[in-house]
């Protein structure tokens, strides 16, 4: 696989930990399912009892992070580990951009899988994390193309469309995942290596990957979606316009029926091209959760990230 | 006349034992609906998150038609979350999780740790001339084989591939490391 450390070559032959097969296999084992955002045990239980295929624990949703403002960084590692015995789906946390302390406690928390996420305050405004360092794999958001493969060039074993976290607005997420889905389309439409070339430029990403996307029609890591999913329909539009599985941070804990709104979108994510079935499972939901719009927000999360 | 064979998609890494049985020349179906499974031949249980497997084999309505066919000698080949669903018996599950009990064996869920204990190795299969490179994702572990049931694979000294019947399962993930000869040995005992 391309941009694969050396420390991989001691993975053939022997038993070996933290490999880039090994990271990326578990986001594979994550597709087709929800990963929810709970901030408490309670949550990650509800979440848990949902169907969920893993929790993210933070300390706020992102709506209240939007909402209290200030530094937002890691979350308390006691809280972590609550949520971690509460449980037994993975459990991810986020990062700071750029703030690798943080990631390496983490690790030692044994987490299982770490969001280098814009949800928080970055603590870098140039670098991002090498997360080749690590044997906890890491997803990262991206908007783009070039930030994804940007991103896995770094080491990231999952991409997600940022969105506009905490908004209840699915809108950001299209724009990213049509972006992101067009443009490994028209590179697997490319005529030669010279548009290839072209390609790498243009994206600000390395070569090697965009011809591995040109060979493959897709990124080498799963994508998935997140930001701004608040229903059920909304979770269908996302997979079908290529996400391979779902992240929802504020829309179950902020609708009026969380663990209701959680098994709808997890039914969802499944039966995602099977109108029938979604219209059932999105009826008698309650209310979703308050939206915003996108162009009235102070703070654009999805601009953090380099 | 080759097999059609189905490969449960309700959630986990089903397009990856999708690709692999279609390089072999099979017809895949992905399997979400009774009706689905009913067209098919064979199954294939992914790995993935078993307790989001299990709730979603009942609220899909596919637990009772899933367990008949299984009862009716239908193959099944299943990994990880597919063998933790096969087993008699479970521990460390929830306990409103549903088992097939098909195959006469007793699996730990995540037996091994969280994601950072997570690991690749080679392992030696029955009846293959070379190791077997096997990657174990937060794995299952069997702690006990009924009798009948044959174990086809250990990793120091714990079983990992078992078959029993028309069902083979594995602890580990034989569609992420490229080597389609599970596979084609799953298909050729159909």
């Amino acid at each position: 696989m391309s941009g694969t450390p050396s420390s991989d070559a001691a993975a053939t032959g022997g038993t070996a930990t933290g490999t880039t097969l090994v990271k990326r296999g578990l986001a594979e084992m994550l597709k087709g399912g929800v990963i929810m955002d709970v901030v408490t045990p309670e949550h990650a239980r509800i979440a848990e009892d949902a169907g969920a295929v893993s929790v993210m624990a933070l300390e706020r949703v992102p709506s209240d992070i939007r909402a209290h403002g200030g530094v937002s960084r890691m979350s308390d590692p006691e809280m972590i580990q609550s949520i971690m015995a509460a449980v037994s789906i993975p459990v991810m946390a986020k990062t700071r951009i750029g703030h690798f302390a943080e990631a390496q406690i983490l690790q030692a928390l044994g987490v299982d899988y770490v969001d280098e996420s814009e949800v928080l305050t970055p603590a870098d405004e140039v670098h991002h994390i090498d997360k080749w360092a690590f044997t906890v794999p890491f997803v990262c958001g991206a908007t783009n193309l070039g930030e994804a493969l940007r991103r896995i060039s770094e080491g990231a074993c999952m991409i997600r469309s940022k969105g506009e976290a905490g908004t209840g607005n699915i809108v950001e997420a299209v724009r990213h995942l049509r972006s992101i889905v067009g443009d490994m389309r028209r590179i697997a439409a490319a005529g030669d290596e010279a548009e290839l070339f072209e390609w790498a430029k243009q994206l600000q990403a390395p070569l090697p990957l965009v011809q591995e996307i040109a060979d493959t029609g897709w990124l080498p890591v799963p994508l998935f979606c997140a930001g701004g999913i608040a229903t059920p329909a909304d979770a269908s539009l996302v997979m079908q316009l290529g996400a391979e599985a779902a992240f929802v941070g504020s829309g179950i804990f902020k609708s009026s029926n969380p663990p209701k709104m959680a098994s709808a979108i997890v039914e969802a994510v499944t039966h995602y091209r099977d109108p029938e079935i979604l219209a059932k499972i999105s009826s008698g939901l309650g209310e979703a959760m308050a939206g915003l719009e996108t162009a009235d927000l102070t703070t654009k999360m999805a601009e953090r990230g380099w | 006349m080759k097999p059609r064979v189905g490969v449960l998609a309700l959630q986990g890494g089903f397009a990856a034992h999708a690709a692999i049985l279609q390089r072999l020349g099979v017809r895949v179906d992905e399997i979400r609906t009774a009706e689905q499974l009913a067209a098919v031949d064979a199954l294939v249980m992914p790995g993935g998150e078993s307790t989001t497997m299990s709730m979603l084999l009942e609220r899909s309505g596919l637990l009772e038609p899933l367990a008949e066919r299984l009862d009716g000698g239908m193959g099944v080949l299943g990994t990880c979350a597919g063998m933790i669903l096969l087993a008699a018996e479970v521990v460390d599950g929830r306990a409103d999780q549903h088992s097939l009990g098909l195959v006469d064996i007793t699996v730990r869920r995540n037996a091994y740790g969280t994601q950072i204990e997570s690991f690749e190795a080679d392992i030696a299969v029955y009846g293959f001339e070379t190791p077997f490179h096997a990657v174990f994702i937060r794995a299952p572990a069997v702690e006990r084989v009924g009798p009948g049931v044959e174990v086809l694979a250990r990793h120091e000294g714990r079983p990992v591939l078992c078959r029993f019947g028309r069902a083979t399962v594995a602890a580990f993930h034989p569609e992420l490391s490229g080597d389609g000869r599970l596979h084609a040995r799953f298909l050729d005992d159909l």
